[in-house]
């Protein structure tokens, strides 16, 4: 069971939801950038939210199927094609081996994740597959992935080969995700005002009002946000402490980077905030030169909003589940 | 004056000031100690920097497991509180001493000479300088390993370079009164002085760190030869 990358994208790889635990070493948790489209993804084909995923941007890899697959596509919207045919996203999809998947334009989003019924074997290191760049360590071989690379499947755990259709190269599976709350307003993040937010001149109500534009040099690490320089009352230094993603924190130029998956643990830049859990999906499609508002919300907003989004992606689990089964026993 | 504020909806922080001394460090390492001691569900991880602890956590498990009515954060704010009333210095201040061998030659110490013209001493005077004190590791950070250790003597403090170079694994270097080892090949801008051969990271290890927050570090000179057949 596998996959070959028969022409490479930009930036290709194995990911799922991190290592925790071990940032007091500086090892920071890393893993997909949007971790509800890839819980998304891993439950149209009834994996463990936790299995490995393949991560894509755009332009992204050519993959040849050599086996029969059941698979979904979950996130940014590259225009995957099947053998040329349009195919969904956010539902599950049964392709016949030897099956060629490609992406042909960046309609929407930045971040694709592709996900195989089974979960993709990939080499773990401190309980994660998440692909350490810096390290070169998990994932595949610790490294983005280049032509030629073959990537093994694990074994099924659904018996998917009785719904392949005779004749019909692919078949798209009658139910799918609905996203839409995790991902309106794509350009709004809500934030919760940190310790040196009154570093800023601009209330509460003007820094909303503000436009930034993401940066080309931003990446995993990090989003480079440009604006109108900020203005800044206070200039204290501060000594290094903890940082997350999401968080915000203030350069000398007056200029803004947020935090991504790849962040380092530690941090001695002024934090203006840091943006909630349940928009971090939003912020992970988004691309260079779009815009966004930063919008300060209380904790309670915060947890609400996450609360819901983890509630919504039981329900989309659960459903799932059911679906496959139920059809599984028709077959 | 202790603070807890957070850090979004899935990190919160108690911070003890904004000042680098080992009084609020070790306080800092006691209360790191009493959380992992008193860890509960939905706990994630757990950072320390120079004068603060940062838990990371997921609320979701948190307002399931304890059926709370109020926010997590608020939950999560207590448990630190007590964290920071019941950890005790004492129980923690023995610390480990690791002796770091370094070879101060030229060709490793590619900043050394410049840092001691600035200082009008002489290279010899800087690398006795550097080997004459024990270093306290603050915190781990930056990279995997990278340990934050302090503090330099003034007259071999020097401020971070304005452009980062490309540095080796093993470059000891300073930064202000700071002096750190680079665990892997990285830009960086300390100002660097020599090198060691130990491997400071080593992913295989159980820790596959070779520092961590507390150890006291000796800097060992050791001769060009030495350091050629350190691995041999």
């Amino acid at each position: 069971m596998s996959l070959v990358i028969i022409k490479p994208g930009i930036l290709d790889s194995l990911q799922d939801m991190g290592r925790y635990g071990h940032s007091h070493w500086g090892i920071n948790p890393g893993g997909v950038m949007d971790v509800f489209a890839a819980t998304v993804a891993n439950a149209l084909v009834c994996n463990p939210a936790t299995a490995a995923v393949l991560e894509l941007h755009f332009p992204a890899s050519q993959l040849l199927f050599e086996q029969n697959s059941l698979i979904s596509i979950c996130g940014a919207d590259f225009t995957p094609l099947l053998d040329g045919a349009p195919i969904p996203l956010w539902q599950p999809v049964l392709i016949r081996k030897n099956s060629i998947l490609h992406f042909r334009k960046q309609q929407k989003g930045a971040r694709c994740y592709i996900a195989v019924q089974g979960g993709f074997e990939a080499s773990e290191w401190l309980g994660s597959c998440s692909t350490h760049f810096k390290l070169a360590l998990a994932g595949f071989n610790g490294r983005r992935l280049e032509k030629n690379d073959q990537l093994l499947f694990k074994e099924p755990t659904v018996y998917f080969a009785a719904l392949l259709t005779e004749g019909k190269r692919y078949s798209v599976l009658n139910w799918g995700a609905s996203v839409y709350n995790s991902y309106a307003w794509p350009n709004e993040i809500f934030f919760i005002p940190g310790p040196q937010m009154h570093y800023l001149a601009a209330n509460h109500k003007e820094f909303s009002a503000a436009n930034f534009t993401i940066h080309p040099s931003s990446d995993r690490m990090g989003y480079h946000l440009r604006g109108e320089a900020l203005t800044v009352n206070n200039t204290t230094e501060i000594i290094s402490t903890g940082v997350t993603r999401g968080t915000i924190q203030l350069l000398p130029s007056g200029q803004l980077v947020i935090l991504m998956a790849d962040h380092q643990t530690t941090g001695g830049y002024p934090i203006i905030g840091t943006c909630i859990q349940a928009h971090l999906p939003k912020l992970a499609q988004l691309s260079a030169s779009d815009v966004l508002q930063l919008l300060p919300v209380s904790i309670e907003v915060a947890e609400e909003l996450f609360y819901r989004q983890q509630q919504d992606l039981n329900l989309i689990t659960w459903n799932c589940h059911l679906h496959l089964k139920e059809l599984l026993c028709k077959a | 004056m202790m603070e807890i504020y957070a850090i979004g909806d899935g990190a919160i922080t108690l911070q003890l000031g904004n000042q680098v001394n080992d009084f609020l460090n070790k306080k800092i390492i006691a209360i790191q100690n009493w959380i992992w001691q008193n860890s509960f569900a939905g706990l994630k991880d757990v950072v320390i920097g120079y004068a603060s602890c940062t838990l990371y956590y997921d609320a979701s498990i948190i307002k399931q497991q304890y059926h709370l009515a109020s926010s997590a954060h608020q939950w999560v704010k207590q448990f630190l509180e007590q964290a920071y009333h019941q950890s005790l210095v004492a129980l923690y201040t023995q610390p480990r001493t690791v002796t770091i061998p370094v070879c101060y030659d030229l060709d490793f110490g590619t900043d050394a000479a410049a840092l001691a013209a600035s200082k009008s001493i002489s290279v010899e005077a800087l690398v006795n300088n550097h080997t004459s004190n024990t270093y306290r590791v603050y915190m781990i950070g930056f990279l995997p390993g990278f340990a934050y250790m302090g503090m330099v003597d003034a007259l071999i403090a020097m401020p971070r370079k304005q452009k980062p170079q490309t540095v080796a694994a093993g470059s000891v270097g300073i930064a202000g009164q700071q002096t750190g080892i680079y665990p892997l090949q990285s830009p960086g801008g300390w100002n660097i002085i020599g090198r060691t051969p130990l491997q400071l990271f080593t992913a295989s290890n159980q820790p596959p760190v070779l520092l961590q927050a507390g150890d006291e570090v000796r800097f060992e000179a050791i001769s060009r030869e030495v350091f050629d057949n350190w691995n041999l």
